[in-house]
This record gives structure tokens, sequence and C-alpha cells, in this order.
């Protein structure tokens, strides 16, 4: 809780969060023409990252004990289903939020 | 159109999405005990979506730099790939072009690089001002989930599936409009197995690797799909 420590965690975070921003333009900015392969990464990455993502805020759930998964199996197949139905980003979250909010805290 | 327009009407999907989303921030910062002005500090400054959530866990654990700096490099380094489709786009935009890519995040970098503007639209505002709006959206929802929360009290445990249930949200839309299945499944098959092997605190910089190496290894097969 120490206020300068914190404001220092912040302009870290800051800085190298707008370094990763800003290093593609530095290097591969003054040239014509960006290369092919890094033309094709930019095009296949952001799928694959998302894909990524999506493990990412899972990866705390463990399977082997109880709830074994199941508050996130059901959000996630209720976000899955509901985005596939109504396609509304905002009912999506919220609702799929509100649903593991409900499960976690009175159900499991 | 005007592009300002233009620009407001196609950032309402993310006004949605970044309200919500950073309502949850701030609610989970303010539960941690920092207030209103630190919310609206960091979403002014550091303006990353998951990478704040995660930066609640850091400096509520006093964590050192030189982690926060690696953690910062491991959550973000997606965005080094958002920066390199973009170089193309963004040459040209002159004095706003610091901003721009200040302000490239995930959904601000979905908005600018899918379809082109219509007739009568700058392309360089419409950048500008997808860039501002969605900005504004974060640190509107951020205070205000931190106003909400000093000021109600109730359980917020579960509140960051938020976080979740947008990436899947987006994976969803990626899914269903793309060529890209084949990226998706590699991507999330290549995260659980380094999940499996690596455990939860360090699988990301493996995952990075391995998504790298094999989109490489593929780039023919992929490349002779498309034609």
């Amino acid at each position: 809780m120490d206020n300068l420590h914190t404001g220092q965690l912040v302009a870290v975070i800051a800085l190298v969060t707008v370094l990763l921003r800003g290093i593609p333009f530095i290097v591969f900015g003054g040239r014509k023409k960006t290369p092919a392969f890094i033309t094709y990464l930019s095009n296949v990455l952001p799928y694959a990252i998302m894909g990524m993502l999506v493990v990412y805020c899972l990866r705390n759930v463990k399977i082997l004990d109880k709830p074994h998964g199941l508050p996130e199996l059901l959000s996630v197949g209720a976000v899955v289903l509901l985005h596939l139905w109504k396609r509304n980003t905002l009912l999506s979250i919220a609702l799929g939020t509100i649903i593991y909010m409900v499960l976690v805290q009175a159900v499991f | 159109m005007t592009s300002i327009k233009y620009a407001w009407k196609r950032s309402l999907p993310v006004m949605a999405g970044y309200l919500v989303l950073g309502f949850g921030f701030g609610i989970l910062l303010e539960a941690k005990g920092y207030g209103a002005g630190w919310a609206l500090l960091m979403s002014v400054s550091i303006y990353a979506g998951s990478m704040q959530y995660v930066a609640i866990d850091l400096i509520s654990g006093g964590a050192s730099l030189l982690s926060a700096g690696l953690m910062t490099l491991m959550v973000n380094a997606r965005h080094l790939f958002y920066g390199i489709s973009m170089i193309e786009r963004y040459k040209g935009t002159g004095k706003k072009k610091p901003y721009l890519v200040f302000a490239l995040t995930d959904e601000t970098y979905s908005l600018v690089c899918s379809g082109d503007v219509p007739e009568g639209v700058d392309r360089k505002s419409y950048f500008f001002w997808v860039s501002l709006f969605d900005h504004s959206y974060w640190i509107i929802g951020s205070v205000a989930g931190s106003l909400t929360g000093s000021i109600l009290n109730f359980n917020t445990s579960g509140i960051e599936f938020s976080m979740t249930a947008l990436f899947i949200v987006v994976f969803v839309e990626q899914w269903k409009s793309a060529s890209g299945h084949a990226s998706a499944m590699i991507g999330t098959a290549a995260s659980v197995a380094c999940l499996l092997i690596f455990g939860p605190d360090s699988f990301l910089i493996p995952s990075m690797l391995t998504i790298t190496v094999a989109l490489t290894a593929l780039r023919k097969v992929f490349e002779k799909e498309k034609e």
C-alpha cells in the first residue's frame, strides 16, 4: 500500500505497453515495404492469440478439484450460445458475467 | 457522413464492451483499496484492458518493478503484432500517429483493421476519433466502476469473468467471419498444451513461441489455401 511504489508500478506497466505498441513502427516503419513474412504473421496471428487469451483467462481453473471447472464450463457455453444466437456483444458479456457470478457465489 | 460521426457509429459495440469491462476493473481495483484516482491514472496511462486486470494483482501484492515489467511484456506481447499489421495503414497520419500508436488496443485494432471507410470519410481522422472514443469509454467505465464500488457494497467475486467473456465473444466473432479457423485452433491447442506442461504462471511465453513456430512452419500450407 505504498503510493510511491504503486505509482512506479503503473509507470513501468504503461511504459512497457507503449513500447510494445510502438516498436514495430520504429523498426519497420521506415521501410517502403514490410517483409512478406511479417505481413503473413500479422494476418494469421490475431486468431491464434485470441485463442491463447481465452486459455489465459481460464488458466487457474482446476478441473481435478471441486467444482471441476463446472461454473466456467457453463458460463463459457452460455456466452458462446448467447453470442451465436443474438450476436450482441454487450448482452453476451453482461449476461455471461452475471451467470458466472451467480454460479460461484450461490450455486457452487 | 462526417468522420467523427462514422467513428462514433463504428465504436458503439466497443463502447458497450469497454464500459462493462472498465466498470469491472474499477470495482475490482476499489475492492483492493485503490480509489477512483488510481483507476483514472491507470486507464489514461496504461490503457490495456487485460493488463490492467493483471495490474490489480501486481500492485495489491506489491510486486517488484522487474516482475511487473516482465508480466506486461508477456501479456501485451501480442501488441507487437497489431503494430506490425498497422504500419501500412498508419503511414502518413502525421501528428496523430503517436496517439494512434499509443491507443492501439485489441478492440481499436479490430475497428481500424476491418473494412474500408465509406466515401466522404477521411481515413486518418476516422482512425483518430475511433481511438479517442474507445479510450474515453474505457476511462469513463473504470472511474464509474470505482465510484460505484465505493458507494455500493456487494459481493464482486466472479466479476473477473467479464474479461473471459469478452475474449470469447471476439473469438466467436473471428470464427464466424474468418478464414482463420486453423490459426485459431493452433493458438488454442498450443496454449492448452503449454498450460498443461508449464503450469498457469509460466505458460504464456512458451505458448507464444509455439504458436509463432507452428504458424511459420505452416506458412506454405496457409498461403496455398488462400489462393
